[in-house]
């Protein structure tokens, strides 16, 4: 599991890749959350196109990064999310707190 | 339902053991020449029976997690994921969506999701003995594998 994080502007882009479970959701967690207190972007963008897993502990990051950014009022967009993911961002109703991009 | 083929394993309840768990379990399920979308679910669902033994179950120490897949006729996967930590107090509060005893970021979604991606599954818990979930999936036969 790996986090690549870009920064454009007031924009931060972290790119994931490999599986997201309990066991790797911590370091995403921690690289996502360092980027984003240093460059407080007024949107995230949360690129899963290169993930090949993902179960309810990536809910868990997208809906902790979601409450960290309504703080400071910024944005949450997911990209890149294979219909896999999709169908569990659905069951956990993502698409209230975030824009999913790409479908 | 007769079982024409089962596998068991035992393993530590540690969190670098989830992928090898769901591997496992979804590996022997290809057997039934499952799609992609069907041994994704697998592995999701293992995760998250998985996951909830390590988070849930031994919160307050280390133990052994039971998984006992077998393959039923007609393709039917039967997954069976046993602990014997903490138990749960309601289950049926335990299985409503979003409900989490450990707050932090788990979503609370352990239970709904192996309800959505599996066909039937049952929780059966003792408060101090143990829990066991039992999931059950029919696998659309592509191409006549061999069981």
């Amino acid at each position: 599991m790996s986090v690549e994080i870009n920064v454009t502007g007031e924009v931060v882009t972290a790119y994931l890749s490999g599986e997201i479970d309990h066991h790797t959701a911590k370091a995403i967690r921690e690289n996502i959350d360092s980027a984003v207190d240093l460059n407080m972007p007024t949107l995230l963008v949360l690129d899963f196109k290169d993930v090949s897993f993902m179960d309810s502990s990536g809910i868990g990051l997208v809906m902790g990064r979601y409450r960290n950014l309504a703080k400071s009022g910024a944005e949450l967009h997911i990209t890149g999310a294979s219909e896999q993911i999709h169908k569990m961002l659905k069951l956990a109703g993502i698409e209230k707190l975030a824009k999913i991009e790409g479908r | 339902m007769k079982v024409t083929n089962k596998f068991s394993m035992a393993l530590l309840a540690k969190s670098s053991n989830e992928s090898f768990a769901r591997a496992c379990v979804s590996a022997f399920a290809t057997q039934l020449d499952p799609t992609l979308e069907e041994i994704s679910d697998i592995k999701t669902a293992v995760s998250e029976a998985v996951t909830n033994c390590i988070v849930h179950a031994y919160r307050s120490g280390m133990g052994n997690i039971y998984i006992t897949s077998e393959l039923l006729e007609p393709n039917i996967i039967r997954i069976k994921i046993r602990d014997k930590g903490c138990g749960i107090e309601n289950v049926e509060k335990a299985m409503e969506p979003l409900y989490t005893t450990v707050g932090g970021e788990r979503a609370g979604l352990g239970f709904a999701v192996m309800q959505s991606f599996m066909d039937r599954i049952s929780v059966r818990s003792a408060p101090g003995k143990g829990t066991t979930v039992t999931m059950y999936k029919k696998i659309s036969r592509r191409f006549g594998g061999n069981a």
